[in-house]
């Protein structure tokens, strides 16, 4: 799903196929020349936990929710930061190390808010969008817990 | 109103969601906690330690303290680990 906000359009999908970086950073500029920076991060799934080697990962979310709650914060972060752009692709299903997971694209005219906006949608949706993750290794199957510096991270952007 | 559970919390209970009718008494999300809790040992597992819960009511989050009336959707699942 797409709308404008202005001149600032913001995609949000969840899915099950692989993203294309390239194409997806291709349909953000297109026929834009206003656009003079585009951050991209991707989140892979790793083959080492904490403690285990990943054989695979499986991702759970709310659907609805999901996307109403990245919605929110590309919204807020809209409203932060002079955005020309943000594109959100969370993938859900089964994934092995190395595979995509996750997509966030922020583009602006000026590098530090596409950094700056591209790390607060990222640090937001690990600790409030309804995404869960189940790991299966050697060692058996069981749900990835949440980690207090993910919550720190997060923390950081909260408007005293 | 309907229930939905999420991860560990969707395993536990056996459902993925369900539709329930709390005595009028059950006023918040606590309290539906509790009450589910009361209601098997499946909900009493997945709620044995209700501060790690979350939850939303029609898709946002809400606070142990939030109240239930009116709420078409509520969500329990545990800590988010999406990214």
């Amino acid at each position: 799903m797409t709308t404008p906000v202005a001149t600032c359009p913001v995609t949000i999908r969840i899915q099950e196929d692989d993203f294309d970086i390239a194409r997806e950073i291709a349909v953000l500029t297109q026929s834009r020349t206003d656009i003079g920076a585009v951050v991209s991060f991707s989140g892979i799934c790793r083959a080492d936990d904490d403690s285990a080697k990943v054989a695979a990962l499986t991702l759970e979310h709310y659907p609805g929710m999901a996307e109403e709650e990245i919605r929110r914060h590309a919204d807020e972060a809209v409203s932060r930061w002079p955005l020309n752009g943000v594109t959100v692709i969370h993938r859900v299903g089964r994934f092995m190390p190395g595979q995509n997971i996750v997509l966030v694209l922020t583009a602006s005219q000026h590098r530090q808010a596409a950094f700056q906006a591209a790390e607060f949608l990222m640090d937001y949706l690990k600790t409030n969008a309804p995404f869960w993750k189940k790991v299966e290794s050697a060692t058996g199957t069981g749900w990835v817990e949440a980690q207090a510096r993910d919550d720190q991270a997060a923390a950081r952007w909260t408007k005293s | 109103m309907k229930v939905k559970y999420f991860a560990w919390v969707r395993e536990r209970v056996g459902k993925a969601e369900e539709t329930i009718e709390p005595p009028a008494t059950v006023r918040t999300v606590e309290e539906l906690i509790a009450w589910l809790s009361g209601q098997s040992e499946a909900y009493a597992y997945a709620f044995e330690k209700p501060k790690v819960i979350r939850a939303a009511i029609d898709h946002a989050h809400v606070k142990s303290d939030a109240v239930i009336a009116g709420a078409r959707e509520i969500a329990f699942f545990p800590p988010m680990t999406g990214g």
